[in-house]
């Protein structure tokens, strides 16, 4: 293997191959270019000849099956990619900052003992160097991290790179992998999906989602009023779910609903990127905040740089 | 019986109108508090301690003596004693990388002993999501990311536990102790501290460690901050401006036409 190679790892669930894979890839080619190596890609148990075949996309040079298990375990991941970073002694491994790349990577970078960057919006290599941005402060500012000496392991952060595609001739390599699956120190015993609760927010044509800046439980009663005049439906980003103010099925974001509608109307929700991933195939965006910097207006059709105790009241008494 | 430890942050958060400088962002912008995940973590460590699971909690924290009014807060909540990991050596660090920082917790989990080790999923500010599952490597326990429901079977030898996928998917994981669990917004509901609480805080141990201390002699961060900058504005949207009553008057008339108002 030369120097600047470049091994990707994928994630599959539930026998899909999740988007986050293709990401990396795209991240990946520009990587190897730049370091003047290959892409390599690995895939981890499940279905891994059709994974293989979704894969092989371009810019990829080859695909690495590791045959073990169906779904995800961390012990698993740790143990196999650690054999193929053995092997093929990539440069830089690439891997995702999705929830089973938090629950894996740190890990796999330890054992492997390589430094770790987590949730890349860039990555790029100048001089042998590790250059990455990645935000902090709930993306207000954007910071670059350098890391001198490799190899090195970086996760990407999903969503931010676009989908590989294209179709290549690369080889795809069968690696035998031999772990006892009942000696782990952790078993994966099912999923469950969170219950939709009384009202489907996906089939909504107008959400009026509320964030932290509601303040109190009790505030909720303006919104209500206003979905009462409107005729639409409340939802909510994630801390007002934490509280326990309003049900889990009412949660938009990465780790609840993906949503749809006509018109999303976000008062007092800053926009944190997770949120910001379930809204993103909104017909139209519109936002009341405070802060005019909060990155929910970067991707408002509609901005209203206000109080919502103004706002919101002016606004039920348009409509009553 | 067990021990718990948690891991605990000074998180750091900036104002609206905060401003950047040639060495990031200016201090007086600045405002420090227990991180958020970490609020939950001591929730849970503490919830542990009155089901009779653990007889101890303790928290551990790498910071400079200003942390130690985070410590508190997690002492107030009911942690039993804290550890604070500090030296000159990691003052000089702009951002201490996964790795420095795991071996410095781990030594204290392992002169502690502790059974159950329970993290933040993230830190708010620098938000790497990496500690808990790095120490969990070093020490050679089992772990379990983004959990947001957690149950100790102390007689078994294991917790089961949901890891909170995206999408609304949950997994459900058992994992044999002694292990790692990084705890994800949402699992309880942190409580406040009571006056008695923040009084006994006063008094409960907060022993300070240098990382020489804990057979860590280098804290050389291999990681550099080369640049801090506000992410140039995105945005296309058409801002409404005007006093309340204006604005509100311009969005009905917007929402109308867009025709999603039911009268």
């Amino acid at each position: 293997m030369s120097d600047g190679d470049v091994l990707a790892v994928a994630e599959h669930r539930r026998g899909e191959l999740r988007d986050v894979s293709l990401e990396l890839v795209t991240a990946g080619a520009a990587l190897a270019d730049t370091a003047g190596g290959d892409l390599h890609v690995a895939v981890v148990g499940g279905d891994v000849d059709a994974y293989a075949s979704k894969l092989a996309v371009e810019g990829v040079d080859a695909v690495h099956t590791v045959t073990v298990g169906d779904e995800f375990n961390h012990d698993v991941s740790v143990a196999a990619v650690s054999t193929l970073v053995e092997d093929l002694a990539p440069t830089h491994l690439l891997l995702p900052h999705s929830v089973d790349g938090m629950d894996y990577a740190p890990a796999l970078s330890e054992a492997l003992d390589r430094p770790i960057v987590t949730d890349a919006v860039s990555v790029d290599v100048e001089d042998s160097a590790l250059v990455v941005n990645r935000e902090m402060y709930g993306s207000k500012v954007e910071t670059v991290v350098t890391v001198d000496d490799g190899p090195f392991a970086v996760t990407v952060r999903p969503g931010e790179f676009a989908l590989a595609s294209g179709s290549s001739d690369a080889d795809v390599v069968a690696h035998d992998f031999d772990v006892n699956l009942d000696a782990l120190g952790s078993t994966v015993e099912g999923y469950e999906a969170v219950e939709a609760g009384d009202v489907d927010i996906t089939e909504a044509e107008f959400l009026i989602s509320i964030g932290r800046g509601i303040d109190e439980e009790e505030n909720l009663e303006l919104i209500e009023d206003l979905a009462e005049v409107t005729g639409g439906t409340i939802s909510a980003s994630r801390p007002i779910v934490d509280n326990g103010w309003l049900a889990k099925g009412r949660q938009v974001g990465q780790s609840g609903k993906t949503v749809t509608p006509n018109v999303y109307l976000a008062i007092g929700i800053s926009g944190a990127v997770q949120h910001v991933a379930g809204i993103k195939n909104a017909d139209m965006i519109i936002a009341i905040n405070t802060d005019p910097n909060a990155p929910i207006f970067d991707i408002a059709d509609y901005g209203i740089v206000g109080d919502l105790f103004n706002v919101v009241p002016a606004l039920i008494e348009q409509f009553d | 019986m067990m021990k718990a430890l948690v891991t605990v942050k000074e998180s750091a958060s900036v104002a609206d109108d905060f401003r950047v400088g040639d060495d990031g962002i200016d201090e007086t912008y600045v405002e420090y508090d227990l991180n958020e995940w970490d609020d939950y973590a001591v929730e849970a460590g503490v919830q542990l301690a009155e089901a009779g699971v653990v007889d101890e909690v303790v928290a551990v924290t790498i910071g400079p003596e200003r942390a130690e009014e985070t410590i508190r807060k997690a002492l107030a909540k009911g942690a039993d004693r804290a550890v604070r990991v500090w030296n000159d050596g990691l003052a000089e660090q702009d951002l201490l990388d996964v790795s420095t920082k795991a071996s410095l917790l781990a030594a204290v989990a392992d002169e502690e002993d502790a059974q159950i080790v329970l993290s933040g999923v993230q830190a708010s500010d620098d938000g790497f999501g990496a500690t808990g599952v790095a120490l969990a490597e070093r020490l050679g326990y089992g772990w379990a990311a983004v959990v947001n429901e957690l149950n100790v079977d102390a007689d078994a030898g294991e917790a089961t536990v949901h890891r909170e996928l995206e999408g609304g998917l949950e997994e459900l994981l058992t994992v044999a102790l002694p292990a790692v669990f990084t705890i994800q917004t949402g699992l309880n509901e942190p409580r406040y501290a009571s006056l008695r609480g923040i009084r006994q805080a006063q008094s409960k141990e907060i022993a300070p460690k240098t990382p020489a201390d804990l057979g860590v002699e280098d804290v050389t961060s291999c990681l550099k901050l080369t640049e801090t900058f506000v992410p140039e504005a995105e945005s296309e949207a058409e801002y409404i401006e005007g006093d309340a009553e204006t604005q509100a008057a311009r969005l009905a008339d917007v929402l109308r036409d867009v025709g999603v108002i039911a009268e």
